[in-house]
């Protein structure tokens, strides 16, 4: 480590904490920051890995859905052997070079950060079939930044990323949109993802659940990539349906009322309280029990459910699943994309073409400073009954601060 | 002797008038000298002898033998009969429908007549439950026929009970029960409640298939009957009778039976809610406050059963028989004699109770659409000449209005609701954009057919009912209505009455003239 202090959020290992948290978000996220495994300080700043790394001064770092699960407990265990403690948490990033340039920080620590060889020519970060070298020296364990030791993340006033990592942006890119590239991304990727099993259909049904960041963001790349599509929309807030509709949604409607109107939309019947068809393919950004066992539902039989909200310990009856083939599609961040044209991009550059289109910058909704944080991750628990959808901490006074030492 | 209809020009000394909210009503000063209430005339006196009078009229129908020389052995004989959408509340067993069914039945049988198929004329409304059909036609009549399939209900959607029977020189096809269309006889039992009801309506609209009303349900009809009472004036009465003519000439001889009723609405307990305010006695504002009070703390699923557990009595006032024209003459004068109230000049806002029930809710829940379609649709239309309000004018309507379904009757307006009104409430463009998709759905069909729901298409009907009403007025409000369901309608929601009134001054000005349609009981301005 270089012994250069930097203020960061830090998640420690410490099973105690995660267990209070867990018990505190019952009752209210600001309590489970600050009485969990997060705390603030004075932390020294990563060192450089090697070459090919860059120091990246976070501007604007938003708060995610996964970081939330995180700083509450409710993570899966799963990733215990995929990540590094104490790390600091934030991946979705536009920060600063130490030339000055702005960039978009893309957190998968994949084959070139990690010195090892690529799976394919030009592979992104997110690409290959093996995942072994998220576990494997030189770096600590950790699938992306802001879940690894060895690199620190965003909700810090210093990170080290990979060359590979990096996007550099336009001047006339505000950083309020270019924090928005990340989850945009991870939008656009589950969006092709869905495309890619009904591109044979004229005007297919396409089903979105839950419409927070990741589920507006699936819209963007559903509409973009799919104009023929009827997409359709169960979102539970106001904010969410106008925001759904200002996306390209077709039709936008309250969460308890999807599956009737995916039924309406294909002209199927009801069987219990299954469609007796149904989407041709439903995105689920929200990822509990309930929201999985709606999508098989309101899936028709040999339909593919895109999993895009994260899940963790869940209880779902998989009958439906095996009686209706179903597929159930995994979509995890970004990576080399095959468009429906056949030709290949990466989803980064996809969604820094995007992000103007959309205007995502609609979608932040407050920022805060890291002493604050108790009130941000509140603020990012409670989003959708309070109107917001992207809560970011804003860092850009600590660089001032930063440069004028300098 | 009855009293005929009343408009009241409030005074200061006039007390507060009660309107409908639904299952519940309220009292609301009127501001004097420059609003009046509209009062239905009284009940006119009923017949005595029921049974003599339908026998006599069967016997001495108009324009037609007497049934008898109509029915003979080895015939076809189809009975038709108005559905459950009217009488409004519904009427103290024996239905008058019963009766004259009864009666027809004993003729068939004395002149052996043994192929009786006896059907009830649904168009796109939802089938009728057993109870419900017990209580319109009586246990005798179920039990005789319902268990062999000879007492059943229209299906406007089985392509192999429909008969095209023909086109009309406009273009409108004439697709009817088939049964009926094939039968030597179709005997037509109608109740008629308001003007429009019965003559050709009875079978061109009650037994035809989607195919066929579409020609008449759709906004360009709606927008142009004026109103739908007033035959010379209304689009829709102009199609049903030229759709009379294609049944005249290839359709099945038809006996129309019709029947006048009297507006004797409410039973004894709640007889004060047909009264005129200040000739209410102790007594009558007792009950009021009393049931009104009682009323605000009763769970809303348990107020809906109160209310739709009530018989009306429905006097019979005249039966006339023989063919459909002719028939139809006399009903609809008869009518009038009932409900015309002539009214002078109209007004800048016009105001009306909206209460629990409406054709298509019976034993149902009243859903936002069909609130519209009550105020728009049927309270809007109650006149003859011109609408009570100006062109531009404000209708306030009373009514909680919440976001509430039946799920079984009414799951087309859940759809209807959620995807449609979300996107346009504009009629013409949601009939565009939207009718078609809702009225070819398999499972709406599914459930009209089998279960006991509305067609899929029917909420659109609905909608068109009150586009005349949308075209004409400059605001609609709702007075206790719930917000966000008020503005899906298109409509603006208010606190209370006075608070709808300093909204409606934004469009009619500081002093309006104001007419409060104090129905039910029903009526119809002829507004001069």
């Amino acid at each position: 480590m270089r012994a250069v202090p930097m203020k960061a959020l830090r998640i420690d290992r410490n099973t105690g904490r995660f267990m209070l948290a867990r018990l505190l978000s019952g009752f209210d996220t600001g309590s489970a920051a600050k009485m969990g495994p997060l705390t603030y300080g004075t932390a020294d700043a990563p060192d450089l890995p090697g070459d090919g790394w860059h120091r990246v001064y976070p501007r604007l770092t938003g708060i995610c859905g996964s970081d939330l699960a995180t700083v509450e407990g409710h993570a899966s265990t799963y990733f215990e052997n995929w990540v590094s403690f104490p790390f600091v948490p934030g991946h979705e990033i536009v920060g600063q070079l130490d030339s000055g340039e702005r960039v978009v920080i893309e957190p998968v620590l994949g084959h070139a950060a990690r010195g090892h060889a690529l799976p394919f020519e030009n592979a992104a970060p997110g690409d290959g079939d093996d995942y072994a070298h998220l576990a494997l020296p030189p770096l600590e364990p950790g699938i992306q930044i802001g879940f690894c030791n060895s690199t620190g993340g965003g909700w810090a006033t210093e990170l080290v990323a990979h060359e590979s990592q990096i996007h550099r942006i336009p001047d006339d890119m505000s950083d309020e949109r270019a924090v928005l590239i990340e989850p945009l991304a991870g939008g656009i990727h589950a969006a092709l993802l869905a495309i890619a099993h009904c591109s044979n259909v004229e005007e297919p049904v396409i089903a979105v659940q839950g419409a927070g960041t990741m589920g507006l963001c699936a819209v963007a790349g559903l509409r973009a990539f799919a104009p023929h599509a009827r997409i359709i929309v169960g979102a539970r807030y106001p904010t969410q349906m106008r925001l759904a509709k200002e996306f390209g949604a077709t039709t936008v409607v309250k969460s308890s009322d999807l599956a009737r109107t995916v039924r309406h939309a294909v002209g199927c019947h009801i069987v219990g309280d299954s469609l007796s068809s149904g989407a041709h393919v439903t995105i689920d950004a929200v990822g509990n029990s309930d929201s999985i066992e709606t999508s098989i539902k309101i899936t028709r039989p040999r339909g593919r459910v895109v999993l895009m909200g994260m899940p963790a310990d869940v209880t779902v009856d998989l009958t439906g699943l095996w009686h209706r083939e179903t597929e159930l599609k995994g979509a995890y961040t970004y990576g080399t994309e095959t468009l429906p044209d056949g030709s290949k991009r990466r989803t980064f550059d996809i969604a820094l073409e995007l992000s103007a289109t959309f205007r995502v910058e609609r979608l932040l909704s407050a920022t805060y400073p890291l002493t604050d944080y108790a009130d941000a991750l509140r603020h990012a628990a409670e989003a959708g009954p309070r109107g917001a959808v992207k809560i970011a901490f804003d860092m850009r006074q600590n660089l001032s601060r930063q440069e004028k030492n300098r | 002797m009855p009293r005929p209809g009343f408009v009241l020009d409030v005074d200061k000394s006039t007390p507060p008038i009660m309107f409908w909210r639904g299952e519940n009503f309220s009292l609301e000063k009127l501001p004097a000298d420059r609003s009046r209430v509209i009062y239905a005339p009284e009940p006119h006196k009923p017949i005595d002898d029921i049974d003599s009078a339908i026998r006599h009229s069967l016997l001495n129908p108009i324009e037609m033998d007497p049934l008898p020389a109509l029915l003979f052995p080895g015939m076809k004989l189809t009975i038709a009969f108005d559905d459950i959408s009217l009488p409004l509340p519904k009427m103290t067993r024996p239905d008058i429908r019963q009766r004259i069914i009864e009666a027809v039945l004993d003729m068939a049988a004395e002149a052996g007549v043994d192929d009786v198929h006896i059907i009830a004329a649904l168009a796109l409304h939802r089938r009728m439950t057993e109870d419900e059909l017990r209580h319109q036609l009586g246990d005798r009549v179920y039990d005789a026929f319902a268990p062999r399939g000879l007492l059943y209900q229209h299906d406007a959607e089985d392509p192999d009970a429909l008969a095209l029977l023909g086109t009309t020189d406009h273009g409108e096809e004439v697709e009817i029960n088939k049964r009926a269309a094939e039968s030597d006889l179709l005997v037509y039992v109608n109740i008629n409640l308001v003007a429009m009801d019965g003559g050709w309506k009875s079978t061109a609209t009650g037994l035809a298939s989607y195919r066929s009303l579409r020609h008449h349900h759709n906004t360009h009809t709606m927008q142009n009957s004026r109103s739908f009472m007033d035959a010379h004036k209304s689009e829709l009465h102009k199609s049903n009778w030229r759709m009379g003519e294609i049944m005249r000439k290839h359709g099945p001889k038809i006996f129309q039976i019709e029947t006048n009723i009297n507006n004797d609405t409410f039973p004894d307990p709640f007889a004060f809610l047909s009264k005129r305010e200040w000739e209410w006695n102790g007594r009558d504002r007792a009950k009021f406050v009393a049931t009104q009070a009682a009323l605000k703390r009763t769970p809303n699923r348990i107020a809906r059963n109160i209310f739709h557990g009530i018989e009306a009595l429905h006097n019979m006032t005249s039966i006339q028989c023989g063919e459909v024209e002719a028939v139809h003459k006399i009903t609809t004068e008869n009518v009038w004699k009932q409900q015309l109230v002539e009214v002078q000049g109209q007004t800048d806002i016009l105001t009306m109770g909206i209460s629990f029930i409406c054709p298509y809710n019976v034993n149902s829940i009243m859903n936002p659409i069909l609130v519209m379609c009550t105020g728009l649709g049927y309270f809007f239309n109650l006149y003859r000449g011109k609408p009570l309000v100006r062109e531009g004018g404000v209708v306030i309507m009373t009514h909680p209005t919440p976001n509430e379904f039946h799920p079984v009757h009414h799951p087309s307006y859940i759809d209807f609701f959620e995807q449609v009104l979300t996107e346009t409430t504009v009629p013409h463009e949601l009939e565009a954009r939207f009718e078609k998709q809702f009225a070819e759905d398999e499972w709406y069909r599914h459930l009209y057919r089998t279960s006991y729901a509305y067609h899929g298409v029917h909420p659109f009907y609905m909608w068109y009912w009150g586009s005349h009403g949308m075209q004409h007025c400059g605001k609609v409000i709702i007075v206790g209505g719930d917000a966000p369901t008020v503005r899906r309608l298109g409509f603006t929601p208010a606190s209370t009455f006075n608070d709808a009134l300093e909204i409606a001054s934004d469009v009619v000005g500081r002093s309006p003239t104001i007419t409060h349609l104090h129905t039910p009981p029903l009526m119809v301005a002829d507004v001069k």
